[in-house]
């Protein structure tokens, strides 16, 4: 039996005087893949930080396990892991320091893991350099390196395909669907063209919402 | 109880309440602050000390004094905000935060007018004037803050936040100010520490403040209305209110 | 779909500790602002000009220094940490270290402690070593000096809690750099006239016990009051971002 780990009542937000969506309910379940969709403008990033926990400003229920989320939140940050655009990755650090700094309040990760996990990024031989000298992209996969050392069930991924090259794209497709198949549950928000089987969409903009 | 509450609440309710309330408050804090000042001006007695001069009191006081309990009452009203998120508490700071600003100028103004004659200068460095100097930064900087922030509530919250902070910190302020001002000029003539007022004096003096009250209160009122057509202007019953005050 | 056969993973109930990643949180800030060491010296340069200014704008004469210095260092000091508090929350912001630091499953107002401690060690300690060299070019006795940096000792770290409210507050506005001083200087009012009290009493001979107890209770009301209102503060500006 899976039940959802969170749960969207009503979810109604309202931004400059502009409501972006209203009655939207949805249910993330473990072991799937859920793409928000529409065009630009229609709230996507800030439903997902919504989700995240970052904004505040709305109105509905949202609910962590069955319970509400505002009575746990220290067990939802914990198994929460969330990447935006600007994914937390300090310029005059280098990858390696930058990877530890962001897993070491979470759950600390012996050196070699990390390492690990950039090489698997394609930052090998990148590790100890200043991440200012690296490409956009570049920066981009050592916050993308998280994921592959990430225990946190939910992942809610922000465009998390911009400046990435299609090998990597690929390899991150690949790496949802597998992180799926072990239990986890995704949330994306991309305009990459994102195709999997059993994925759930939430379409946003003009003030409907699908759920499939 | 908690109907009440949540009725306080809303806006609408609030506008109905206070267009009743209004005419009262005007009514009652003209004919109080009249009569204050024209006792005070013309029939109470001479100070012994400082002639007609102190006269100036009977504005003074009421300003400085409300000027201070604004912000109390902000405070108020930011926990409010914080706490039940209710909308009419942001309102009301929004709207009294200059009225407090204003208020606060002109008890300095007037400090200043009353320093002349008594000590020969417009400005000291008097623990109570900078004390109220320093609350006019503050309600600068709440007004400031608010400005700042586009967004309508994350405005309200931060400016809770600020009112909050410069509400615990006005007592040390206080407190700190009057040690400063006992170290660099021991024992000076005190404004309103007066031994023993006669009642000729105190009696306008109290209707002033009073007066003062009721019209903050109408002022208050007033600025919020404003500010909750302003918010609502989307919703029906403030299109209804307008049409109709049209036709 | 059927969901019953999907595997789960299981929830996660260990959390690192508040102290390691208050560690945490404060030894990342220490090794980005050493990377970038011209930033450190920026605000004990300004410390160092500002107290240049009075000799040349107002009298190089000792007898005017000796009775105005304690309180041309303070104020330069507190001018300085003004200075240095954009900084506080600015470039984690900018890079989305902010956004991750909220989401942390410690409680934030403490790892937004650990940053003021940092931002402390980075500037205010500094100004406080710093102190005794511009202490005698202002011509202060020692005892005065001493008096003056025990002073400067306690009260920076004030100056940095408090100075964290207004940063977090006016985090991602406009001109959020002049909006900063307007809400902060106010409340820097008490601090200043207690660190320049002290040394004024000092140098009449007083018995400056209970002046210096006095200023450590303010550090201790700002220490715990600070952060909530500094974490509170950042969610609110980040909700809006």
């Amino acid at each position: 039996m899976s039940e959802p780990l969170l749960q969207a009542v009503d979810l109604q937000c309202e931004r400059d005087e502009r409501i972006l969506f209203r009655d939207l309910s949805f249910s993330i379940l473990p072991g799937t893949v859920t793409r928000v969709e529409g065009p630009n403008g229609s709230g996507k990033t800030t439903l997902l930080r919504m989700l995240a926990g970052l904004n505040d400003a709305w109105s509905g229920e949202l609910l962590w396990c069955g319970k509400r989320r505002s009575a746990q939140r220290e067990e939802f940050l914990r198994n929460t892991l969330y990447l935006g655009h600007r994914p937390g990755i300090k310029p005059l650090l280098t990858p390696m320091e930058n990877l530890r700094a962001l897993t070491s309040g979470r759950c600390a990760v012996p050196d070699p893991v990390l390492r690990q996990a950039l090489e698997g990024t394609g930052l090998a031989g990148f590790q100890d350099v200043p991440c200012r000298k690296l490409s956009a992209g570049q920066q981009r996969r050592v916050a993308l390196a998280r994921l592959l050392i990430a225990d946190e069930p939910l992942w809610l991924l922000d465009e998390v395909f911009t400046a990435i090259d299609a090998d990597g794209v690929s390899a991150i497709e690949t790496l949802l669907q597998q992180r799926a198949a072990e239990g986890g549950a995704v949330v994306v928000t991309t305009h990459h063209d994102l195709r999997m089987p059993g994925m759930q969409r939430i379409v946003l903009g003009g003030g409907s919402s699908d759920e499939r | 109880m908690w109907q009440f509450f949540h009725k306080l609440g809303s806006p609408k309710w609030f506008f109905g309440i206070a267009t009743r309330l209004m005419p009262w408050l005007l009514a009652g804090g003209v004919l109080l602050l009249m009569a204050g000042i024209v006792w005070g001006l013309a029939f109470a007695p001479k100070d012994y000390l400082q002639g007609n001069s102190y006269r100036i009191i009977f504005i003074h006081v009421p300003t400085a004094f409300i000027a201070q309990s604004i912000y109390i009452m902000m405070a108020v009203a930011a926990v409010v905000t914080l706490v039940w998120r209710m909308k009419l508490a942001d309102v009301f700071v929004k709207a009294v935060a200059p009225v407090g600003l204003v208020l606060t100028f002109l008890a300095l103004f007037t400090g200043a007018v009353w320093g002349k004659p008594t000590w020969g200068t417009w400005w000291i460095w008097d623990a109570r004037l900078t004390s109220m100097l320093i609350l006019l930064f503050l309600y600068g900087g709440v007004i400031a803050l608010d400005r700042a922030i586009n967004d309508e509530k994350s405005a309200a919250r931060a400016v809770a936040i600020l009112v909050l902070v410069g509400v615990v910190n006005i007592p040390i302020i206080k407190y700190s100010v009057e040690w400063w001002n006992t170290l660099h000029q021991p024992a000076t003539f005190k404004l309103t520490e007066k031994p023993s007022m006669p009642a000729d004096m105190w009696v306008p003096l109290l209707l002033s403040v009073l007066g003062l009250y009721l019209l903050f209160g109408w002022l208050a009122c007033l600025r919020m209305q404003t500010e909750i057509l302003f918010r609502e202007q989307r919703t029906r019953w403030v299109k209804d209110y307008v049409m109709a005050g049209r036709g | 779909m059927n969901a019953d056969v999907r595997p789960v993973l299981k929830l996660r109930d260990d959390t690192v500790g508040v102290l390691a990643a208050m560690r945490g949180v404060f030894a990342r800030d220490l090794k980005v602002a050493f990377r970038q060491r011209q930033d450190l010296l920026n605000p004990l340069l300004f410390f160092v000009m500002v107290v240049t200014l009075f000799p040349l704008g107002v009298s190089p004469e000792v007898s005017f220094l000796r009775e105005a210095g304690a309180g041309i260092l303070w104020v330069a000091a507190l001018l300085s940490v003004l200075l240095s508090l954009d900084h506080l929350f600015r470039h984690d912001f900018d890079d989305g270290t902010l956004e991750q630091l909220v989401l942390q499953p410690q409680p934030l107002f403490l790892l937004v402690l650990a940053k003021t401690m940092a931002h402390w060690v980075l500037t205010g300690l500094p100004l406080v070593i710093l102190t005794p060299v511009l202490g005698v070019m202002v011509h202060l006795d020692g005892n005065s000096i001493g008096v003056l940096c025990l002073t400067l000792l306690i009260g920076t770290p004030v100056l940095s809690l408090i100075g964290s409210i207004g940063a977090a507050l006016t985090l991602g506005l406009r001109s959020a750099g002049v909006l900063l001083s307007l809400l902060i200087i106010p409340l820097y009012i008490p601090v200043l006239i207690f660190g320049t009290g002290t040394v004024a009493a000092a140098a009449e001979g007083a018995q400056v016990g209970a002046y210096v107890a006095l200023m450590g209770a303010f550090l201790v009301l700002a220490l715990t009051l600070a952060p909530f209102a500094s974490a509170a503060a950042l969610r609110i500006s980040l909700s809006n971002g």
